[in-house]
């Protein structure tokens, strides 16, 4: 799972960990997002602990200590071929290079999908041709190609049904931009409703951290 | 349909520079600011602006001097330690009155501290900082739209007064992400005759400088410039007022403490409890009238602060120590809740004798 910061990858991530759950027995989330000192998926921790979903982080996280280190079982994700792994990875060039240290691996196993998140609504990627030059970029960081699109337009609590109607045919440009299918549409639960039926694909996301008023 | 972007408080920072036509940016990484230099590294070099990481914090706030002697708006931002390092050249721009942005996006300190967020600089960058006499015009954003708004006014401001002034925002600001809209007017900067853009053979030198050979001049010089700074005090004073007109309990509170703070007040006022918030916008200059006016039928007054109680001096100075003043704070990177404020606004209640 790969996306500019900010395009709501890490949120997507936890939720569709907890979706594999209900499917798999053997499920992990690996944080290779080791860039950003924030919003990490170890704010779930609690959460993942109760589902009973494996988290590979580095044991620095959440702390004080500033520092861009792999977590120490970074290779369990893929010696273990038993274990469906979500892997957050960092939001662009310098983050994707985590990536880079294990995608042969990833390839070599070749049962993998690599995912990007985008979102419209955010200032670097509000056309197809930005988002296309970012997803080249992560790609030769992260040495591995990508697979499909994840369209989470979003404009955070003041997202309306209409703001992820708007985006659509962004999402349909950067899918024919790149050759990729759009393989979901993930929106905030509050919308699930009033979308369903409407967009193919459709995901409903259940925020992690709680917004601050 | 959408009119604004997503942004994290730092993009919306370095954007709104940019809008505000600010062509060189110097700065060097820091948590939790980063974003401010990662953006200009990427939208700089395409509208043939400047983005320089330089080698040291010093060495940018100098770069900042060099651009600002020019004419040109320019900006630099860091976090906490960073701006420590940067007090000696704020204080040279201040003695050589030249108008530049200072961003701080504060971390938990003293010494390099942590990278969550604080407010534990308000000394520092009220109170000077630097050596010598002077201020800088403090700008205290509360969402990521003012991290925006406030960072064009801090240019405006700046070249109408020749100064610095200094965007303080907190780490939580600085990591937010919220929707913005970009959509504001933006002054064009004024003239600087002042400024050292060569002779062309039809003028005399312009000298920007800040050593002064002879007391009496330097004196001078000083006292003009804390008549200026008294317009500022005059015209450019900012604050918010939230049901502060009947209140018996008084918050002051800027940045992200003013909004846990407001979710508090809200909570008191449905428990009964007739509370108000202050939240400065300048915190220099500090906004002493609507404290000054409160204090007539306010109880007590509480400073909510990321730190171990700063903003405090200036309450109860502005109070003239009339009415009670407390604190309710967190340190080091935390943050208070809305629970633990309506808790000192419930104790604040009970000791000043309100039912």
């Amino acid at each position: 799972m790969c996306g500019h910061y900010g395009s709501g990858k890490t949120n997507i991530a936890v939720n569709m960990a907890l979706d594999l759950r209900r499917q798999y027995d053997s499920v992990a989330v690996a944080d290779l997002d080791i860039v950003n000192p924030y919003f990490r998926t170890k704010d779930s921790a609690e959460d993942f602990k109760e589902a009973g979903i494996r988290l590979i982080v580095s044991q620095f996280a959440n702390t004080n200590l500033d520092l861009p280190s792999m977590p120490q079982d970074l290779y369990a994700i893929t010696d273990d071929r038993s274990m469906k792994v979500v892997l957050d990875i960092g939001g662009d060039d310098r983050g994707a290079l985590a990536l880079g240290r294990i995608a042969p691996r990833i390839i070599e196993e070749n049962d993998y999908d690599m995912l990007m998140v985008i979102n419209k609504y955010r200032p670097l990627t509000p056309d197809a041709q930005s988002t296309l030059e970012v997803m080249r970029e992560i790609e030769e960081a992260g040495k591995i190609r990508f697979t499909g699109i994840v369209n989470n337009s979003n404009l955070a609590e003041e997202t309306t049904p209409e703001d992820v109607l708007a985006s659509l045919g962004y999402a349909e440009e950067v899918s024919a931009l790149s050759g990729l299918p759009v393989v979901m549409t993930t929106v905030k639960d509050s919308l699930y409703g009033s979308l369903r039926g409407k967009i193919d694909g459709l995901f409903p996301l259940t925020l992690q951290k709680k917004p601050i008023n | 349909m959408a009119d604004k972007v997503l942004m994290k408080g730092n993009e919306a920072i370095a954007e709104a520079a940019i809008r505000a036509g600010c062509l060189h940016y110097f700065g060097y990484p820091i948590t939790p600011q980063t974003e401010v230099a990662a953006y200009m590294a990427k939208k700089m070099p395409k509208i043939g602006g400047v983005f320089l990481q330089a080698e040291s914090e010093i060495a940018a706030i100098n770069m900042v001097y060099g651009v600002a002697s020019a004419g040109k708006r320019v900006m630099t931002s860091s976090s906490s330690p960073g701006i420590s390092l940067k007090g000696e050249g704020i204080s040279y721009l201040a003695g050589a009155d030249l108008p530049a942005l200072v961003v701080n996006v504060q971390r938990g300190g003293p010494g390099l501290g942590g990278i969550q967020p604080s407010q534990s600089d308000y000394f520092q960058s009220t109170r000077g900082g630097g050596h010598g006499d002077y201020h800088m015009i403090v700008l205290a954003p509360a969402s990521v739209q003012e991290m925006a708004e406030l960072t064009v006014k801090g240019f405006e401001l700046a070249d109408k007064y020749r100064m610095t002034a200094m965007v303080l925002a907190d780490g939580t600001m600085g990591q937010m992400m919220e929707p913005v809209s970009l959509d504001f007017d933006v002054a064009a900067p004024p003239e600087k005759p002042w400024a050292t853009t060569g002779t062309k053979m039809a003028r005399e030198h312009n000298i920007i400088n800040s050593l002064s050979l002879v007391p009496e001049e330097l004196e001078q010089l000083n006292f003009a410039r804390y008549e200026k700074y008294q317009q500022v005090i005059d015209n450019e004073t900012r604050y918010e007022e939230y049901m502060t007109e009947d209140a018996d309990i008084v918050i002051a509170a800027f940045g992200i403490a003013a909004r846990v703070s407001k979710n508090a007040v809200n909570e008191a006022r449905a428990q009964g409890i007739k509370a108000g918030l202050i939240r400065p916008i300048t915190l220099w200059p500090f906004p002493k009238a609507p404290f000054k006016k409160a204090a007539e039928h306010a109880k007590q007054f509480i400073s909510v602060e990321l730190s171990m109680g700063q903003m405090i001096e200036d309450v109860r100075l502005a109070t003239e120590c009339r009415v009670p003043v407390t604190l309710c704070n967190r340190a080091g990177g935390m943050i208070p809740s809305p629970e633990l404020v309506l808790e000192a606004i419930k104790k604040a209640a009970k000791d000043g004798g309100v039912e």
